[in-house]
């Protein structure tokens, strides 16, 4: 985070979903597969890796950055804060599709491009 | 020969580790290396050293690329697009020094401007809870050297602030916790099985989002009142437990981050713990502190505080202070298009911003002054780089138990590089000109 947001190392970082093996199962993905995530309020393509600090079968975990952001739900309830946490969301593999850098995702997010 | 810089303030997270030692270059330019230093706190002062790093503004060309201005011209368009604008939105502040927040505030308070901190996405719903029921706290000396009976509620001190359990809640040997770590008891609150839970007595497993419901329950187990079974995936006979181990300590304190304050709940759920650590003292002494993020996070509440009242979500737009979070708070007012320019200073909004509040900043005059390139500056119209507060620049500081400490200049910037504090009081010159004309 400190190192610099436009490399590639805030993308392996950040640009990822941890699972649960259990879950990773059930979609029938490989770890390190490419998902495409979705819940009520957009999708991004990120990498499934297995949790690291599991188990938490049920539960997907994207760290905070541009790639989280493009699925949480930004209603505030009148308190200023986002719901951040505990939004649903739908995992499908999307083998083919690349994730994307963190300035490249925001700007193609801003332009309405994906 | 390198010489060495000793006492340091580390500018990454709330902890403010004030023994940093920087080891810089004979002719104090360029950084070394750093000692005693969190491996996020080493990579900011090497990464101010990093090559590419950009050193003079740039303005977006209607193409979307990028073209180097001098400061001059900086300068000119940011108080343009401030003394124009009706309504700007003023963000950030937390990665900055309370000097420079304070001129930043003097400019908002001058072109009627909503002053905003990262509280709005992090602690902002700590903020609330507080006015709502008062905060007992304590600072971080206390807890190294009395806290006995350390919670850890939604955050993970091992990954985020990772110096703060060898420095002040876990390990360190204090005045009264002789033993360090085996004077003490763990208690870890988190639905994911993290470094920091696998190190606790107990781990509480919890369902996401249900932290409201355990911290009642923990309520009725002090009242030795019935539990039902199972709360939130916890069984009761461990609540119980705890409950027993809470009370059975001398001095104890609830650590608390994220996992609360951004689930659906959000500041109920700060109100329960804090009436929670009210609870607890009627057994034993209890104090509550947020783990707050960004390094003067607390400071910009600080000086917003002593200067407008409101610690974040200040409108001034009316020529006097109003808060109302909801309805001043950065993220409301993107989202119903409030604001017709935003300024953004010693914060990343565009990647830590939910998209849709990204779009609404990439589609307004905007100016972003960071000394990293980041989502916000790639979508901004104009990126200022400046000097990193704590490595190129000193200032003060507040850590996240409200405790000041002067951070420190270890080098130089790069060469006609400005400071957050001198970028803004050339805009605030300006500004006044433009507003008097």
């Amino acid at each position: 985070m400190e190192g610099g947001k436009e490399k590639d190392a805030y993308r392996k970082a950040c640009g990822i979903i941890e699972m649960d093996p259990s879950d990773l199962k059930k979609l029938g993905a490989w770890r390190n597969t490419n998902v495409k995530v979705t819940s009520p309020h957009g999708s991004v393509i990120v990498k499934a890796v297995e949790a690291t600090q599991g188990p938490h079968p049920g539960l997907g975990y994207i760290p905070m950055g541009p790639w989280a952001n493009s699925v949480t739900d930004p209603n505030t309830y009148s308190t200023g804060m986002p719901t951040f946490k505990g939004v649903p969301i739908e995992v499908e593999i999307a083998m083919n599709e690349p994730v994307l850098s963190s300035i490249e995702l925001v700007q193609k997010k801003c332009r309405g491009e994906i | 020969m390198t010489k060495s810089v000793t006492d340091v303030i580390c500018p990454f997270c709330g902890t403010l580790c004030d023994d940093l030692e920087v080891v810089v270059s004979d002719d104090g330019k360029t950084i070394v290396d750093v000692y005693n230093a969190c491996a996020i706190g080493a990579e900011k002062f090497m990464h101010a050293q990093a090559s590419g790093r950009v050193t003079r503004p740039r303005m977006q060309q209607p193409d979307g690329s990028y073209k180097e201005v001098s400061y001059d011209e900086a300068v000119e368009y940011t108080a343009q697009m401030l003394a124009k604008s009706k309504k700007p939105l003023m963000y950030g502040w937390s990665s900055t020094s309370c000097e420079a927040q304070s001129v930043g505030h003097e400019i908002a308070e001058q072109v009627g401007a909503i002053v905003d901190n990262t509280a709005t996405v992090c602690h902002g719903t700590t903020l609330l809870a507080v006015q709502d029921v008062g905060i007992p706290s304590c600072t971080l000396g206390e807890v190294k050297n009395r806290a006995d009976r350390i919670i850890f509620w939604g955050c993970n001190p091992c990954h985020a602030h990772p110096r703060h359990m060898s420095r002040y809640s876990i390990f360190p040997r204090g005045f009264f916790t002789n033993k360090g770590h085996k004077n003490r008891k763990m208690i870890v609150v988190d639905p994911r099985n993290t470094d920091t839970a696998k190190m606790a007595d107990i781990h509480f497993q919890i369902e996401q989002g249900r932290d409201y419901e355990l911290l009642s329950a923990l309520r009725v187990a002090l009242r030795k009142e019935v539990l039902p079974d199972t709360v939130a995936g916890v069984p009761k006979e461990k609540i119980y437990e705890a409950a027993e181990l809470l009370t059975s300590g001398r001095f104890g304190i609830i650590f608390f981050g994220m996992g609360v304050t951004q689930t659906l709940s959000k500041n109920h759920n700060i109100d329960e713990a804090i009436m929670l650590t009210k609870d607890l003292n009627e057994f034993t002494k209890f104090s509550i502190m947020a783990m707050r993020g960004h390094y003067n996070v607390t400071g910009s509440g600080q000086v917003l505080g002593w200067q407008f009242g409101y610690p974040f979500c200040v409108d001034l737009s009316r020529g006097f202070a109003r808060y109302n979070p909801g309805e001043t708070s950065s993220n409301d007012l993107l989202r119903r298009g409030e604001v017709d320019a935003v300024f953004v200073l010693g914060s990343d909004p565009g990647a830590h911003f939910p998209i849709s509040s990204v779009k609404k900043i990439s589609e307004l005059p905007s100016v972003a002054v960071d000394p990293h390139i980041t989502p916000t500056t790639e979508v901004a119209k104009l990126h200022v780089p400046v000097a990193f507060v704590g490595v190129e620049v000193g200032g003060n500081c507040y850590r996240m138990d409200n405790v000041p400490i002067d951070a420190r200049k270890v080098v130089d910037p790069p060469e006609g590089v400005l400071t957050d504090e001198e970028f803004l009081t050339r805009v605030n010159k300006r500004v006044k000109e433009l507003m008097e004309a």
